[in-house]
């Protein structure tokens, strides 16, 4: 919901350092203190490979509206030292109307950033976190972003007081004392950036990346077990589901590779519990074959792929959406399956949700194709929803004295499962074709009547209104899916204010493609513009393999790492003549 | 899940109607009765254990049981296996394949699931070769055996499944003989019951593509010395024997793998309150 009253303003900040030097933890506690006041922001991170020493920014988008994706220009850049500033500086460009912060003893400013024509401001940061015993160069940046951002030195001071709380009370005070510095710094000079008036009628903000909201989404849908191999950027989903899950009363397991992971998750589902994994691309090609095997056998199980760039390890701490051909085409065989997409950070909640309740629901192997850009950024966002999708198996109890059929064809192609422990319901799960009883068969019937049920439990599942999100409207529509979202409802929003009338369709339903609803949504277009953040276009083929899209169609694409960002897409649609 | 009831079943109530698809004279078709009639002493009924397989002639057996099974793909019945007893700690869970797919597609697995050391029974029907793709070398086969895909032999060295086993750290370690029902069975109930990974290798003679192997009821012979607790021991015994050695080599205490499970099973909105601020 917005509020006409409030006009939508937002603030960058990007703070840069070399790994370990602090930037993403000044940039966090921005972030909380700014949701303790009631605003709402994002926080992504630019790290370069190495663990320690390499280049690290904290890009950080604060605002009185919900925030669905990063800044494209930086109002203020502060800057704790300027190594490695080479790699990261094309990631950042400044407003000209911005401010640069500088270090003096840090050397001269890198062309890149400089040649922004934004005002320079040189601050001495190493010499003023010196004069505080304990004193820490990150905290004065956050001092001074608060300072020159406006936020509430009561909510800083808190947040310091709880994210610090286990590095003891000396920790605590001498960050709240450079952070004081920075603040006072601040004052000396007269730019202020203002994030606007919070909007307070929706009180109580919740802080959360992409990759724990799947995790939680996925628990709040019922999944009791994980199996977990780390990869980046998927890690978090596994390291935040572990604790969770024990808390539940599930349980993760540490797999010695992705091929044993998904086989550890489909063999707990087997047993009856509602299970997960996550993973990037190099770990789901891995996974395959074991997903034509969960495919085949009808155990339901939720992958979720945190696409990276790709191809081979490609970049792993960026982001790309070419996964999609995988995801839908990467099984051997006809495997009918069920990819979703999560279209924000906050969607990641409910994507991870529906997921769970779509595997058990149809007994099917699901693939949640997120991306590095939503899984690890870390929003303020409303408190959200309960939502009702549940995992609900249909499973088997003994009614007579007939003979279990495992794959017996129902009207829904969906058969009752026997869950080991349930007398008379012993059956041998296969990868071979099989019989409705699940033996092993070669029958030509056996592979059509099989083949026919499993495409029509997924063809003829009511995926409802929750295929995709239509906003707006208008003949012009920017068709997308996945975490294009966001940049393109804000590319939207922008034009809207100029006049220009701009229908979004985004789809969160990928396979089975939901066509007659797709159809439904581009009726009347006149203009279609496909933005997807992939080299060959892998999502636009996808619709044209499957459906007609009305009127005149455009393209706009590219592989990673710079996201596709909002101001690119308005542009695309401004210039359109 | 029901209480074991002792002598309640019969190797018949595990054994289901379905024919094997084993050559006449295989002896994965008495691996399959020793293992029934161990099912039937342990007294565990059929449903409340799981037959976890990989591909291959061997990993055919869960549907020649009457428990749940599962027939997964090459190489993985010890990932199956794990998340099935992990997720349902209450089935007695059997993993049971070949050579070839114990050792060489699914070699990791079998390190690894030594090491996690959960509490099931891995029984690899070992005939040294690839019977369902008629006759390749497989890690356990002899250096010098011909076949078409490495004529004349592939030159390596045998795999030791036993001392691997060992040094990843399985608990219970045994070696036995297919003909020999009468101790195979018995190795099986022992195998089931001890707590921890257990591993059996049964030599299962493949007299299609590997007749020489049904002289092995002539060449097996029963270890001669006391089952230790010692691994080091127990390793060094099993490198120097002639691989015939049959009976339990190493019996173990390290402490089964049990996640970590806090049993609150506090409610989902409990989660929640770490993102609220």
């Amino acid at each position: 919901m917005t509020n006409k009253a409030i006009p939508k303003k937002s603030v960058s900040v990007a703070i840069v350092g070399s790994g370990g030097a602090g930037s993403i933890t000044a940039g966090s506690i921005l972030l909380e203190a700014a949701g303790k006041t009631g605003w709402y922001g994002m926080m992504n991170r630019s790290v370069g490979p190495q663990i320690r020493g390499g280049e690290a920014a904290a890009l950080v988008r604060l605002a009185n509206h919900p925030v669905e994706c990063t800044a494209e220009k930086y109002d203020l850049l502060i800057a704790i030292d300027w190594k490695n500033a080479d790699r990261f500086a094309a990631e950042m460009p400044l407003k000209t109307e911005g401010l640069i912060i500088a270090d003096p003893t840090s050397g001269p400013i890198p062309e890149l950033i400089s040649s922004s024509g934004a005002t320079v401001a040189e601050i001495p940061i190493k010499e003023l976190a010196k004069e505080i015993p304990g004193g820490r160069e990150n905290m004065i940046a956050a001092g001074l972003a608060a300072g020159f951002i406006g936020l509430s030195v009561d909510d800083l001071m808190s947040v310091i007081g709880t994210k610090l709380a286990n590095k003891g009370q000396a920790a605590i005070d001498a960050s709240r004392a450079c952070v004081e510095a920075g603040i006072a710094q601040s004052r000396n000079y007269d730019f202020r950036f203002e994030i606007g008036e919070a909007d307070l009628r929706h009180k109580g903000r919740w802080l959360i990346t992409g990759n724990e909201a799947i995790g939680l989404g996925a628990i709040r849908g019922g999944v009791r077990f994980a199996a977990a191999y780390p990869i980046t950027p998927a890690t978090e989903v596994l390291e935040w589901l572990s604790p969770s899950l024990t808390e539940v009363g599930g349980a993760l397991v540490q797999a010695e590779d992705e091929l044993s992971s998904i086989n550890m998750a489909i063999g707990a589902s087997f047993g009856g519990q509602p299970s997960i994994t996550a993973t990037s691309g190099p770990g789901l090609s891995l996974m395959m074959e074991s997903l034509g095997l969960a495919a085949a056998s009808e155990v339901p199980i939720v992958v979720v792929d945190v696409m990276r760039v790709g191809p081979s390890t490609g970049i792993a701490t960026k982001s790309e959406q070419s996964d999609l051909n995988i995801a839908v085409y990467g099984f051997h065989g006809d495997a009918p399956h069920v990819v979703v997409a999560p279209l924000t950070v906050a969607d990641c909640l409910y994507t991870g949700q529906w997921a769970a309740h779509l595997a058990e629901a149809m007994q099917v192997p699901t693939i949640v194709l997120s991306d590095q850009a939503l899984g690890q950024s870390r929003v303020l966002m409303k408190r959200p929803a309960n939502l009702s999708f549940f995992a609900k198996r249909k499973t088997w109890e003994r009614t007579s004295e007939e003979p279990y059929l495992r794959y017996a064809l129902t009207a829904d192609g969906i058969s009752p499962m026997a869950i080991p422990g349930t007398t008379g319901g012993q059956y041998t799960a296969d990868g071979l074709t099989h019989s409705l009883r699940g033996h092993p068969s070669t029958r030509r019937s056996d592979q059509q009547d099989q083949m026919d049920k499993r495409h029509r439990k997924v063809a003829d599942f009511d995926y409802g209104v929750h295929w995709g999100e239509i906003t707006g409207e208008g003949e012009t529509v920017i068709l997308t899916w996945g975490s294009i979202t966001g940049p393109a409802r804000e590319a939207i929003r922008s034009l809207k204010a100029e006049g220009i009338k701009v229908k979004l369709v985004a789809m969160r339903l990928i396979a089975p493609f939901p066509k007659e609803a797709l159809d439904q949504s581009l009726k009347g277009a006149k203009r279609v513009l496909v933005v997807e953040q992939s080299h060959s276009g892998q999502f636009r083929n996808y619709l044209r393999a499957n459906t007609e899209i009305p009127g005149e169609i455009r393209h706009f694409h590219r592989p990673g790492p710079h996201n596709i960002g909002a101001g690119e897409i308005a542009a695309q649609i401004r210039d359109w003549k | 899940m029901n209480a074991p009831t002792k002598n309640k079943f019969s190797a018949r109530d595990f054994t289901s109607d379905l024919t094997p698809v084993w050559c006449p004279g295989c002896g994965d078709f008495h691996v399959l009765m020793s293992t029934t009639k161990a099912l039937a002493e342990l007294g565990t009924p059929p449903e409340d254990i799981a037959v976890i397989s990989g591909i291959g002639c061997s990993s055919r057996i869960p549907a020649y049981t009457d428990c749940y099974g599962f027939h997964g793909v090459h190489g993985r019945s010890l990932a199956l296996a794990t998340g099935l007893k992990v997720a349902s700690p209450g089935l007695t869970v059997l993993a049971m394949s070949g050579d070839g797919d114990g050792f060489s597609i699914g070699g990791n697995h079998f390190i690894h699931a030594c090491r996690r050391n959960i509490d099931i029974t891995y029984i690899v029907m070992d005939n040294r070769v690839y019977g369902m793709t008629k006759g390749q070398p497989s890690p356990t086969t002899e250096p010098d055996w011909d076949s078409a895909l490495s004529p004349g032999g592939t030159g390596l060295s045998p795999f030791h499944p036993l001392v691997i086993a060992l040094a990843s750290g399985a608990n219970f370690v045994a070696r036995s003989f297919s003909g020999d029902i009468k101790n195979t069975t018995k190795i099986i109930v022992e195998a089931v019951k001890h707590p921890g990974f257990s591993f059996v290798q049964i030599l299962s003679p493949c007299v299609t593509f590997r007749p020489d192997e049904k002289d092995w009821k002539n060449t097996v012979h029963p270890a001669s010395v006391e089952e230790t607790d010692d691994p080091a021991r127990a390793a060094r015994r099993i490198m120097t024997d002639d691989g015939m050695n049959t009976g339990i080599l190493y019996r173990g205490n390290r402490a089964p793998y049990k996640p970590q499970v806090t049993g609150k099973g506090v409610e989902t909105i409990e989660l929640e309150r770490q993102f609220e601020i």
